[in-house]
């Protein structure tokens, strides 16, 4: 049946069928987007620019950096965002925190949501005692206090940047793996799987074309939720002595280290949480953003 | 012909009310609107009807027509806040005073309105039903919300109510849930709970869309009967000309939230005047009409016994096994599928037909290699139960499946272009270039433009969409293709256009079809063979021919005559019922069903001897 009608179809030819294309054109429409990628463009220039971007050292405790009494300054001329206890400039450490914060939030938390998302798929396609297994394991890790895990971890293994975020990814998937198992197995009850299936497409085929694009709103929302989370985590193995050590910056022992001085000293507590909550509140945005543009049924509505 | 007359009608429906008492419910100028991103469209635009007292009117239309809408409007129920009345008047009045406006009626009022004077059903009666509270209770909390009786006084009423659907042992049954009812147990709930309050007008939209044929007629002749003896006016709202030649006094056709035509039951069937009516009632399939293909036939139920066969069904058991108790283990077994065997020539059709819960989808699903089983599946001469799994992937090219649902069944999120290719993909066929060429074929072959592959699935109307899953299904060159009621979701005009592309597809590519549907004029229409199945077995089978105009099975018989006859002229007699529920295939481990012998009445007409 192939012959006769290849030629009367010359626009076929002229036509593939396109991948998806301009994604990021797409992105840029959208204000709020922009909005997003504007601050993780400037969180992630500050972190690479830090050195140069103020005249101070992260750690230099200033003697002008305290008043006469030794409490720290609040935001004027000279410190932008004003000191913190031991007199150092908070903008530098901000901005030298990023660096920490960005590989625990992105990278930390994006192994985490890889992890929680293959698990998640796995046993929830599969069933049977792979499924089964994976979940009871899942369930066990729920189980086990994520701190005390993360002590141990960090205890056994050389306190480092790296470790930590090594220690984060291996606690923080559980979640994940939970919902996406619990969407996976609904979505493999779809009848379009079942189309698939007797057209002879092989489970990774299913998997990864067929079930993956249907989680992405799921697997965004998880992930724009736990850079906060992580970056916080960090900041608890840090205050216990496993995590970042002293005194190289990150956002999470900021917050700690100056939390008890909220009242007399609010901008401590303030600058470093507004840094958090602009970052996560950037890649929500951009996740929100991408889960409209990627979802082909969102289109075309006119 | 003056309406409303009251004497016109046929048969045995006799209505005691007379339809002279004047209008209970005058609709006029009715425009309803919904706000979308393109702003505002009608759904109903200026539409003006009168309902008199213990008439049925059966408000007819395909999906999109504006039917649903008019109804929920009525009922002052239109989806929040996209919908609204923009204009017209609903007014319901009373036998001897005037009548209120329903449309310009604030919520609370309307409250009171609805359950009491106008009653409503719905579809499914599943999701109308709350699956956690006993029926008892929810017919009792309907009556006490609007009467002032009291609870054991309510509950009396309940049970009165249970009785005149003819539920049996209506007192206990009260304490019972809607899932332990089958679906048209719940259906009959939900028309007890609707007439309990003895309402003016009763609105069932779609009554038995979701219910197996025998049962449909069931629930028309109750409905029918209740009506005749409250005196209820009714509006039914079908899609199904046979439903509306068996129940409507008169009938209007809808297209395009628009009336088309108006009148008798009779005059419309009879001597439909607008063209669309003209083309709806052309589209219905009919019983008795599907003389095509009879030449064939009979050298086809020869052939079919030969070992040319695409696909041989021998002694195939699919069963489910239900866990329970403590521990989880395995207490109780689904028998779906009990022993059947069947053979499909090339160029055949064999139908399968039953009701619900029978076993013709699993039958379906274990030749489509969804459901293990036992027994064996031969095809183009290759038994899968011996074959390695890139052997069976291989035999299994042979083998493709149309769905029922065509929006369930293609992937949302990829381009319908690339899901037609996906096959081709899958098992290696033609390069890049090549399978964009092939796949537009396949496009233009079904009826749609090569354009339109960039498009998803959702852009398509449902006829679209089910003629994407046959490209689809084509673009393997099977030999067999199984189609799982994969018309019974669409409209009849585009049904028809779509079982015509089937056919044309047959004899063009030889391609042997299982034809699986509870749509006994929809068999009659396409199949050659025909194999009727109850609770996992085939208790009959035979050619078209003889299975419909010789039926020797009782179950048989009853399916064939529960269909309702478009023809408002040849309404059937009264409908034999049922009073046992169906008996379930769920059994007790070591507890086999018993099994049917299959006897040869001459020429390949097999019937079940019990």
């Amino acid at each position: 049946m192939t012959s006769p009608i290849a030629p009367d179809l010359p626009a076929t030819g002229r036509m593939p069928i396109k991948p998806r294309a301009g994604v990021w054109r797409r992105l840029f429409k959208r204000p709020l987007a922009l909005i997003g990628l504007v601050i993780v463009a400037v969180v992630v220039a500050g972190a690479i620019l830090a050195p140069w971007l103020t005249g101070y050292d992260p750690n230099e405790q200033m003697f002008d950096g305290l008043t006469l009494e030794g409490a720290p300054l609040p935001p004027n001329a000279s410190f932008w965002l004003g000191t913190d206890l031991l007199g150092r400039d908070l903008l530098t450490r901000i901005l030298f925190g990023a660096r920490t914060s960005l590989i625990i939030g992105i990278v930390a938390n994006g192994v985490a949501l890889l992890i929680g998302t293959l698990v998640g798929v796995t046993a929830g396609y599969f069933r049977g005692w792979i499924g089964g297994a994976l979940m009871r394991f899942t369930d066990l890790m729920m189980a086990f206090p994520a701190l005390l895990l993360a002590i141990c971890l960090a205890a056994v293994l050389q306190p480092s940047l790296w470790i930590v975020a090594m220690v984060i990814a291996l606690v923080n998937w559980v979640q994940t793996a939970r919902v996406i198992y619990t969407e996976t197995s609904s979505l493999a009850e779809r009848e379009f799987i079942d189309a698939e299936r007797t057209i002879g497409a092989s489970a990774p085929r299913i998997l990864f074309r067929h079930i993956l694009p249907h989680l992405l709103p799921t697997i965004i929302v998880w992930g724009t939720l736990g850079i906060s989370t992580t970056v916080l985590l960090e900041a608890t193995l840090s205050y216990l002595g496993i995590g970042v050590q002293p005194p190289t910056a990150s956002w999470g022992n900021i917050i700690f280290e100056n939390q008890t001085y909220f009242q007399a000293a609010p901008w401590l507590v303030f600058f470093p949480g507004a840094a958090i909550l602009a970052l996560a509140l950037a890649f929500n945005l951009i996740g929100d953003a991408l889960r409209d543009i990627l979802d082909p049924t969102q289109r075309g509505r006119a | 012909m003056s309406k409303g007359a009251g004497n016109k009608r046929t048969g045995v429906f006799v209505p005691a009310v007379s339809v002279t008492a004047g209008p209970v419910l005058e609709i006029s100028g009715l425009t309803v609107s919904v706000r979308g991103e393109d702003g505002e469209r009608p759904v109903v635009s200026d539409l003006s009807l009168t309902l008199a007292r213990g008439e049925t009117l059966c408000i007819a239309g395909e999906s999109g027509s504006g039917k649903s809408m008019t109804a929920l409007a009525i009922m002052q129920l239109l989806p929040q806040p996209a919908a609204r009345i923009e204009s017209g008047t609903i007014r319901l009045r009373d036998i001897d005073r005037g009548g209120i406006d329903l449309a310009g009626l604030d919520e609370r009022r309307m409250r009171r309105i609805r359950g009491d004077r106008i009653a409503m059903i719905f579809q499914e009666p599943m999701t109308s039903l709350n699956p956690v509270l006993s029926i008892g209770r929810q017919l009792v909390e309907s009556i006490e919300a609007h009467t002032d009786l009291s609870r054991a006084d309510a509950r009396r009423r309940a049970i009165e109510a249970l009785k005149a659907v003819r539920i049996p042992e209506a007192e206990s049954r009260l304490k019972q849930f809607p899932h332990e009812l089958s679906g048209g147990m719940r259906q009959r709930v939900m028309i007890a709970m609707a007439l309990a309050l003895k309402p003016d007008v009763l609105i069932a939209d779609e009554p038995t869309t979701a219910l197996d044929v025998t049962v449909q007629g069931e629930v028309l002749e109750l409905l029918r009967d209740l009506q005749r003896e409250h005196g209820t006016s009714v509006i039914l709202i079908t899609h199904d000309m046979g439903v509306v030649a068996e129940m409507a006094d008169r009938v209007v056709i809808m297209r395009h939230g628009r009336m088309v035509e108006e009148g008798t039951a009779a005059d419309i069937f009879a001597r439909p005047q607008a063209d669309y009516t003209r083309e709806l009632l052309a589209a219905v399939p009919r019983i008795g009409t599907g003389v095509g293909r009879q030449k064939s036939a009979e050298q086809k139920s020869v052939e079919a016994e030969m070992p040319g066969s695409v696909a041989v069904v021998n002694d195939l058991h699919v069963h489910f096994d239900l866990r329970g108790g403590f521990f989880g283990q395995v207490n109780r077994r689904v028998h779906a599928v009990e022993g059947i065997s069947f053979s499909i020539a090339p160029h055949e059709t064999l139908a399968l037909v039953g009701e619900s819960g029978c076993g013709k989808s699993t039958t379906a699903k274990a030749l489509a290699g969804l459901v293990p089983y036992y027994g064996d599946i031969v095809i183009g001469g290759r038994n899968l139960a011996g074959l390695g799994r890139d052997q069976r992937k291989a035999v299994r090219r042979d083998v493709q499946m149309i769905f029922q649902d065509p929006y369930a069944s293609l992937d949302p999120r990829m381009r319908v272009g690339d899901l037609v290719a996906e096959p081709l993909l899958i098992h290696g066929i033609a390069s890049k270039e090549e399978r964009s060429q092939l796949v537009a074929a396949l496009f233009e072959r079904v009826g749609l433009s090569a354009d339109q592959m960039e498009l998803y699935p959702h852009e398509f109307s449902g006829g679209q969409r089910q003629r994407i899953c046959i490209a689809r299904a084509l673009a393997l060159k099977p030999k067999l293709i199984i189609a799982d009621e994969s018309v019974s979701a669409l409209d009849v005009s585009v049904q028809a256009r779509v079982l015509d592309l089937l056919k044309e597809l047959q004899r063009e590519f030889g391609i042997a079809y299982l034809f699986i549907s509870h749509d006994m004029a929809v068999v009659e229409n396409i199949s050659d063979r025909v194999a009727v199945m109850y609770l996992g077995q085939i208790v009959e089978m035979g050619t078209r021919d003889q299975v419909f105009s010789n039926p020797r099975h009782p179950y048989t018989k009853r399916l064939i005559e529960a269909v309702p006859v478009p023809d408002p002229a040849r309404r059937r007699p009264r409908f034999a019922r049922l009073d046992q529920e169906i008996p379930s295939p769920t059994r007790k481990i070591g507890e086999e069903p018993p099994k049917l012998a299959l006897k040869d009445l001459g020429n390949g007409h097999l019937v079940a001897v019990s």
